[in-house]
């Protein structure tokens, strides 16, 4: 066990069952404040199931999650949200009809105005907030692309795969989240891209020292590059957890995962 | 100089369709030959067509665009120019005035279909709670009469939260189903209901405000008769110009994107914090609300309603309006209603049919130009803003 006490997320005994199928079972893990943790796996190990659970999409069939000393567990997906924890999907979920700073401004939610007074009547209190949330989301953007943050209101549909991401990624950071989750930021990607996006990644890593990530990811080249400890699972149990150059050592990985005798 | 010179070429475009399009349309209203109104009609689809390929739709978009309060104010002098024309004819007028109620109600599903993804299905159930309401209240209180346009509309959000639990438990195609039920529903339920005047329905009281009375023809001068229906249209396109900047300040502002956000993707708008009960109840019952107001005016015009006027096919006429229109364009709204409306009248041959028609027209719509006729275009939050 490791130090689970002093974790930003911590689960115990974390388990998620869809009928006779185990997708999680029984996990204990935890992820250090500012880390970048790699949660790796075959397909089907539970990867985005965990996901899925942290974020309350799905109710939780046994044990606890805890995030900065709170408990979670079965939080609703907007509760999860305002507590600091913000994700990408691992199918691009953005609104593809929708400008780039539409996307980004969903994530933005708790912090804009909801009240229709505001809205619709009080139009120069609501300029200046947008004006503000609009310079705020542009300098974001800017960190990845500059030539994305000049494309702000136009449709996300128009975009290649690799600036669908870095929206999608700048929708998740633009409320200042604690945790961030990335789910298979590389899928659809080539290998060139994927490298662009993990700069991009590493650089507001460095810009935003107290965000931590969890990443799921199967290209091993990304989690050796950027990750600080990685978690395995098979079967939805943790078989593994440690540093990269450890992790890919450990026999019941290659077993598992690696394919290796 | 120059900057005057600049906006009024931005300008042209637009008010140069607006007149041509005022002129056709008193042609069309005036003409009264079937095979003049055919020929009309064609050419009309041939120009628009035309202009389309040669790029004039999108030097009249950038008008609309880039001048939004000068072109609003173009269209309704537009209207009144009409109006102005056809001032003592009953009919044209009825048929105007009735375009303009429709697409107030239409904006109010909008705001559930276009914006939030709740398609209603009973559109003219909450229309025919407005209209028994005003008919109602004008019978039996002396409430003024302008406060009976906003109970219509209250009165129909409340009988709306009815159906806001079964609409929110259940998804997408099925919460249509509830409202269909609703429609059908609430036909029977007037028709059996003796206190609402059964099937034969229930006569109303004009409109009357501070003593004008409405349903009165305006006589100026000795020999020179305006048709009470003027009165209906002006107080229409205040109600409307109400509406429509309602609806356009709610899809500039964080709201709409709520409501967007929660139509294109629900897992993720949860994940982001948006309460999806609390915005899918706001836009169903702020459309049912606008459909009632448009409802209660209607009623207070026409005199008399009954349980006919409130069927199934008259929710799918809204529906199809919206859907020819463009799904989210308040602009669209406008187009279709009037093609919708003034067609079946005008081309009488084709009134018996009408409904066939509708159906083919939908179909075609949804097969080779599923965004409407007019397309939403992508969110402005303050028209005319530029980054610096």
């Amino acid at each position: 066990m490791t130090g689970a006490a002093d974790g930003l997320l911590v689960s115990r005994d974390l388990s998620k069952r869809f009928g006779g199928l185990v997708a999680v079972d029984s996990l204990d893990m935890a992820v250090r404040p500012q880390e970048i943790l790699g949660l790796i796996g075959p397909n089907g190990s539970g990867k985005t199931t965990f996901f899925n659970v942290v974020t309350g999409i799905y109710p939780t069939s046994g044990g606890v999650v805890e995030f900065d000393g709170k408990d979670i567990t079965d939080f609703s997906p907007q509760a999860v949200y305002r507590a600091g924890i913000a994700r990408t999907f691992q199918r691009s979920r953005l609104s593809l009809s929708l400008s780039v700073f539409d996307n980004v401004m969903v994530g933005n939610h708790m912090r804009l105005d909801q009240g229709l007074w505001f809205n619709l009547i009080a139009r120069k209190d609501f300029k200046r907030q947008f004006e503000e949330n609009f310079e705020r989301a542009r300098d974001l953007v800017k960190v990845f692309d500059p030539l994305l943050a000049d494309r702000m209101f136009e449709a996300v549909g128009t975009f290649p795969m690799i600036d669908r991401r870095r929206i999608e990624i700048c929708r998740a950071l633009i409320s200042r989240p604690k945790l961030l989750l990335l789910d298979e930021p590389s899928a659809g990607m080539t290998h060139d891209e994927t490298k662009e996006l993990m700069d991009d990644l590493l650089e507001i890593k460095g810009r935003l020292e107290d965000l931590t990530i969890i990443i799921i990811e199967h290209e091993m080249g990304v989690i050796e590059r950027i990750t600080d400890t990685c978690v395995v699972l098979n079967f939805g149990q943790k078989i593994c957890e440690g540093p990269y150059q450890e992790v890919a050592e450990d026999k019941l990985v290659q077993e598992a995962y690696l394919g290796i005798q | 100089m120059s900057r005057a010179r600049a906006v009024f070429a931005v300008l042209l475009p637009g008010i140069g369709s607006a007149v041509a399009v005022t002129v056709y349309v008193i042609l069309l209203l005036a003409v009264e030959s079937q095979a003049a109104i055919a020929a009309l009609l064609v050419a009309g689809v041939i120009v628009v067509l035309a202009a389309a390929r040669f790029g004039g739709m999108a030097r009249i978009g950038r008008s609309f665009a880039e001048r939004e309060n000068a072109m609003n104010l173009v269209i309704v002098l537009a209207v009144l120019a009409v109006t102005g024309f056809f001032y003592e004819d009953h009919f044209v007028l009825l048929l105007m005035a009735t375009v303009i109620i429709y697409v107030i109600a239409c904006l109010g599903l909008n705001l559930q279909f276009g914006y939030a993804g709740t398609l209603n299905f009973a559109g003219a159930a909450f229309f025919g709670v407005g209209c028994y309401t005003a008919a109602v209240l004008t019978k039996h209180t002396a409430m003024p009469h302008l406060l009976i346009l906003v109970a219509g509309g209250v009165m129909a959000a409340v009988i709306g939260s009815l159906l806001i639990l079964p609409v929110l438990r259940t998804r997408s195609h099925y919460s249509a189903v509830v409202t269909i039920a609703f429609a059908l529903l609430f036909k029977i339920f007037l028709e059996v209901n003796d206190t609402l005047g059964g099937p034969q329905g229930l006569p109303v009281d004009g409109m009357n405000v501070l003593g004008w009375e409405f349903n009165d023809n305006i006589e100026i001068g000795e020999d020179f008769e305006v048709a009470f229906y003027v009165n209906y249209i002006v107080v229409g396109l205040i109600v409307l110009a109400l509406a429509f900047t309602f609806v356009r300040r709610l899809e500039r502002s964080w709201v709409g994107l709520n409501l967007d956000a929660l139509r294109l993707d629900e897992t993720a708008a949860a994940c982001f914090g948006l309460n999806i009960t609390r915005w899918k109840i706001t836009a169903f019952t702020l459309g049912n609300f606008l459909t009632g107001v448009a409802g209660a005016l209607y009623a207070m015009m026409l005199g008399f309603i009954a349980p006919t006027n409130f069927t199934f096919g008259d929710s799918l006429i809204l529906v199809s309006i919206i859907l020819l229109g463009g799904i989210g364009n308040p602009w669209g709204l406008v187009v279709a209603t009037t093609i919708l409306i003034i067609l079946p009248e005008k081309l009488q041959v084709i009134q018996e049919y009408r409904f066939l028609l509708f159906g083919a027209m939908v179909i075609l719509i949804l097969l080779f130009r599923p965004e409407g006729l007019l397309p939403r275009p992508l969110r402005t939050y303050l028209p005319g803003w530029q980054p610096k």
